[in-house]
């Protein structure tokens, strides 16, 4: 593509010629860089209706949106942070990064890695159009349930379950890419012990996607039929079951939510070592770590459920697997800081959002195990102390982990660096709004405010404001964070190879920028660079 | 490594997939036989009780369990549904039979069925049916009554924590009879 | 001696001084301790995995806050080059993996406790729409519905917002202290959960399937509560109000239910024995219509969309008034046009008839009995 931008017929034609060569690029890098615009405009999108969502509750009443509006735009702020932000974010790294940290001169499948990107901007087409269809955009939450989302659901409904089967094979055939990739290009000497740990992390992950999104295919495909093609999949009516749905859904939807997070522990277990300038400690048992939780991922659905009216036994199982997926995210917890213990530790940007990361996400495990404990879980459930969970694993945890990346690998990218002093501003003040924003909903929970809800009792009424507050100042830094990125690709002081002192791994060897094409002859690998 | 192996595990990896849509599918009826087999979400069985099962009633238990029977009617159905008797003291091992009375309350002939749920859960499995008119439809003329009847035992391996069930009917219509209103949701 | 006391006594008024409001703010930001046995176990399990998180952050906090402290460049300019010891590993994997079997222990003795509903004294059966509950009780045969009772011009901000705003309900559930209670608890249309926090009762409501979940209550009040399964537009407006009275107080109650019911039986009788006028008939229809259905149908029976559909120059409001009648007393199947038939009176449901045919732009000049509702039951 690069030589067609030298034609003379592109001189003539630039924009043709721009055209051309992002639609049909076949490079790991610029598919990584379409996968991390996407994911960044869709990250102002979704946070747009998060805003929204928030000025509503900034005061009890309804001032602004009607509850049938309130309820359409949080379920398509959850799908789209789900399935636009967080994973095409993940993805876009992967593919940036992947290769070039096994010595690969690109991904396994090229021409599919294309096509996985092409469909998401369809995908996210179709599912925003659903807002201005006859009966409004999904409004059943991103967990669609049924018979809400079957019975009862929207027209639209059949177009959101079409975006879903589009972003679900995207994800299928990014996930088989990054599989195959890791296991037939790496470069001699490169043993799987001896890869870093964000390819670990994403090459679990990879099986993951692959195991459980056709699963979310079959739930959605059974809501097709149940509305259009007279089964009762779900409906008690022709022998059906609600209930059924919840268990098949949060079959897919819990390793979802580690798919959500594994890339993100892979990026802390980078750059923690870097800036403490000494190895991961325990590299062995992260990676054992990893492939626990990702096993015991698929044995803990039912944690989501507890007062559909599960037997006890099912009760204690899932409250006994969910609790121990605690240790092997300890460990990791663990292994984090006794990196840093008698490092010597500089705290760049990249580093703090790390350490957020670290210390954030843990926060949201800590409210995670108390919501494995069944009998509390019956006063926690559907409130917003499960919104405070699962924000602070997802802000401080996907998110952060993605902006510490973005820090740490664009002067690799662009060849810039960024501005320490603006990222530093961005780290703190993105800090203190998402604990703003974030930490009261654990005390609106617990005072019994349900989820969901587009308007609330007085007495929940102080917290509310305040998060709504955290969250006004939460989506200006992100503004900040846009204006970084771009000021940072278009010019700044240069960046070196190495980048960062403490760095290590075979992305740190090639030129920065990295060139188009990088490691075409296989690197040779050092016997002593275990990571 | 070579072309052919980049192949094959790509082929692998999409039957993987594959094969996962499948086993989403097939957790249909693993979910239902789960159900069926240890009476999880009171899902009693939608079969009558086997000639087996029935001589292993024989003579009941000392202890009594107490039944309370609920008849609801789904929306759009226009039918009176209740039952004649709304709570049973049992033995188990023990024949019981009790009637519910239908009426169509419409000008249109009406088809009904009638779909069982149990609390708790774990005691579905225990409720035997001989003969339920929720194996079948019920088809009323308009303004047409009916009694139909009930026949069950509770297995005599009833656990001795469960002194009490509910038993509940929701008659729900059936779509394919003469209909009132449209079938789509929207007009 | 005396200075010594005197500075106890005025240290410790000095403490707790300091301390009350503290303990108050932290009583606002705790799980309530609710008002059953069970609810304070709970409450109690609450603690205890609180505690065990805010131990293990501040211990894993504080190193962490110690190495960037003294592990920093400038302070530590060479790092040590260990990067594993299998012994440290497997302590900090087997302690996380004590504490929560230690942790489990209270809390599955608490759940096999909740589970058990046997040896109830009394049923409600707890039936879930959009967006309201019925509660039956099955002793007695009582049966009625609650709705949210916080005025629309409150929601809107016409109105300054009462105490009890979003969870006020205009027929409470009634029980008994002291008395095992079963709730029975299911849906007619989507899933909705009735929630107690005050009895640390939350069920999930699924159509055609029933839950169970009990609780015994000790002190009479008013508990309140809110649906907490997302149900549609309404699910923000469904309360669940709960008022629990002495025995002999809530026997009285069931009384009283029965003698009402008795009561408005005689005035249905009345009701269909008259002959009423259009005159008559229009403001009881049009506060019926006000009440129940212009939540969906809109005040000028222009409806929202498709989904609910406009009243006004409807083919059924405008048509047969037999189909005006099935659609309205027994719902469209799998919509949320619901059964009115139980909910409503004859008079009720000949009036809002009546109401619709002739309102807005619909002129059939109809005029139905509550005689004619009757017989169509």
């Amino acid at each position: 593509m690069a030589a067609y931008a030298d034609t003379a017929n592109a001189r003539h034609h630039p924009l043709i010629a721009f055209a051309r060569r992002w639609l049909f690029t076949t490079n790991h890098k610029e598919i990584g860089t379409l996968y991390l615009w996407l994911s960044f405009t869709l990250f102002f999108i979704a946070g747009g209706m998060a805003m929204v969502m928030r000025l509503e509750l900034f005061e009890p009443g309804i001032q602004f949106v009607q509850p049938e509006f309130y309820n359409q735009v949080l379920t398509l702020h959850g799908l789209i942070m789900v399935f636009g932000v967080v994973m095409p974010a993940f993805v876009g790294l992967a593919n940036w990064m992947i290769p070039m940290m096994i010595g690969a001169p690109d991904m396994a499948l090229p021409r599919m890695n294309n096509f996985s990107f092409w469909i998401l901007p369809f995908a996210f087409t179709l599912l925003l159009s659903t807002l201005f269809m006859e009966g409004g955009a999904p409004n059943f939450g991103w967990t669609f349930y049924a018979p809400l989302s079957t019975t009862y659901g929207p027209p639209s409904t059949d177009f959101f379950i079409l975006g879903v089967h589009m972003m679900g094979i995207s994800s299928i055939m990014g996930a088989i890419n990054i599989i195959v990739t890791i296991v037939n290009l790496r470069a001699p000497g490169m043993t799987y012990m001896k890869m870093p740990l964000f390819v670990w992390t994403w090459f679990i992950t990879a099986f993951l996607l692959i195991m459980v999104m056709p699963v979310l295919a079959g739930i959605v495909t059974m809501m097709l039929t149940d509305r259009h093609f007279g089964t009762s999949f779900f409906e008690a009516s022709g022998g059906g079951d609600p209930v059924m749905f919840q268990h098949i859904f949060w079959f897919f939807g819990h390793p979802e939510v580690y798919i959500m997070i594994l890339p993100g522990f892979g990026i802390a277990s980078q750059i923690i070592p870097t800036f403490s300038r000494k190895k991961l400690f325990g590299y062995t048992s992260m990676v054992w770590a990893t492939v626990t939780i990702a096993v015991l991922s698929f044995i803990v659905w039912g944690h989501h459920m507890f007062t559909t009216g599960m037997p006890v036994a099912g009760e204690l199982f899932f409250m006994f697997a969910t609790m121990l997926i605690a240790v092997p995210t300890g460990v990791k917890v663990f292994n984090w800081v006794a990196t840093m213990w008698r490092g010597s530790i500089t705290f760049e940007t990249p580093m703090l959002f790390a350490i957020g990361f670290v210390m954030m996400f843990t926060i949201g495990g800590f409210s995670g195990l108390m919501l494995a404990l069944v009998p509390a879980d019956f006063q926690y459930h559907d409130t917003f102390f499960v919104v405070a969970h699962f924000h602070y694993v997802l802000y401080p945890g996907a998110i952060f982990g993605t902006m510490a990346a973005v820090y740490y690998w664009l002067p690799k990218w662009c060849g810039h660096m960024y501005d320490e002093r603006l990222g530093r501003i961005h780290f703190w003040t993105a800090t203190l709004a998402v604990n703003l924003t974030f930490f009261p909903m654990h005390f609106t929970g617990l005072a019994g405010m349900p989820r969901r809800i587009p308007d609330y009792s007085l007495q929940f009424a102080d917290f509310n404001m305040v998060s709504s507050i955290g969250a006004g100042l939460l989506g200006l830094t992100q503004i900040l964070f846009l204006y970084i990125v771009i000021k940072t690709i278009r010019g700044g002081v240069k960046a070196t190879d190495q980048v960062w002192e403490g760095a290590e791994g075979l992305e740190w060897t090639v030129p920065s920028p990295a060139p188009h094409h990088t490691f075409e002859t296989p690197p040779i690998i050092d016997e002593s660079s275990v990571p | 490594m070579s072309r052919p192996a980049r192949h094959r595990h790509t082929l692998l990896l999409a039957g993987l997939a594959v094969g996962m849509f499948g086993f989403a599918f097939a957790l249909v009826p693993l979910y239902d036989v789960f159900c069926e087999i240890t009476g999880i979400n009171g899902k009693t069985s939608t079969q009558a009780a086997t000639l087996s099962e029935i001589k292993a009633a024989s003579t009941p238990l000392d202890r009594s369990v107490t039944i309370e029977l609920l008849a609801r009617v789904a929306r759009g159905l226009p039918w009176e549904f209740r039952p004649l008797e709304d709570k049973l003291v049992v033995r188990p091992g023990e024949m019981n039979t009790t009637t519910f009375f239908v009426r169509n309350r419409s000008q249109y002939t009406v088809t009904g069925q009638a779909v069982p749920s149990v609390s708790p859960g774990q005691a579905a499995q225990y409720l035997k049916k001989i003969e339920c008119f929720c194996f079948e439809r019920q088809e009323l003329p308009p303004g047409a009554e009916m009694e139909i009847g009930l026949s069950f035992f509770i297995a005599k391996d009833l656990p001795a924590d469960i002194n009490q069930l509910t038993l509940s009917y929701t008659m729900f219509r059936v779509a394919d009879a003469e209909p009132v209103q449209a079938a789509s949701h929207y007009e | 001696m005396t200075s010594h006391a005197g500075g106890l006594k005025s240290g410790l008024a000095i403490l707790i001084l300091w301390g009350l409001p503290h303990v108050s703010i932290a009583a606002k930001l705790d799980m309530r301790p609710g008002v059953t046995e069970m609810s304070m176990r709970i409450q109690q399990i609450h603690h205890m995995g609180l505690w065990v998180c805010i131990v293990v952050g501040v211990i894993v906090f504080g190193v962490m806050f110690y190495t960037m402290f003294a592990h920093r460049r400038s302070r530590h300019p060479v790092p040590a080059t260990f990067s594993h010891s299998t012994l440290v590993e497997f302590i900090w994997t087997l302690i996380p993996v004590l504490i929560l079997v230690v942790m489990a222990f209270p809390a599955t003795t608490a759940l096999l406790d909740i589970e058990n509903n046997d040896d109830s004294d009394l049923t409600i059966l707890i039936t879930g729409s959009q967006w309201k509950w019925n509660y039956r009780y099955l002793e007695s045969g009582i049966s009625y519905y609650s709705n949210i009772a916080t005025p629309q011009e409150q929601i809107d901000n016409l109105e300054p917002k009462d105490e009890y705003y979003l969870l006020d309900a205009d027929n409470p559930l009634v029980l008994p202290t002291n008395k095992k209670i079963r709730f029975l608890v299911t849906s007619d249309d989507v899933i909705h959960s009735w929630w107690v926090p005050d009895f640390a009762v939350k069920q999930d409501a699924i159509p055609g399937f029933i839950n169970e979940a009990w609780a015994i209550i000790p002190t009479p009040g008013t508990y309140r509560g809110q649906c907490a399964e997302l149900c549609g537009k309404g699910h923000g407006f469904m309360p669940i109000e709960v008022e629990v009275r002495p025995e002999g107080e809530f026997d009285q109650w069931i009384e009283d239910q029965r003698i009402a019911a008795e009561l408005a039986s005689g005035a249905a009788v009345a009701a269909r024995a008259k002959t009423w006028t259009m005159e008559e008939l229009l403001p009881i229809g049009q506060e019926t219509f006000i009440k129940h259905c212009a939540t969906c149908h809109e005040r000028d029976g222009m409806g929202q969309g498709s989904k609910y559909p406009a009243l006004n120059d409807s083919p059924i409001a405008t048509g047969l008034i037999a189909d005006h009648l099935d659609r309205v007393m027994n719902g469209k199947a799998d919509t949320e046009m619901q059964s009115w038939a139980p909910q409503l009176s004859d008079l009720e449901i000949a009036a809002v008839i009546t109401y619709e045919r002739n309102s807005w732009d619909n002129d059939t000049g109809d005029v139905i009995q509550p005689i004619t509702v009757y017989e169509a039951r």
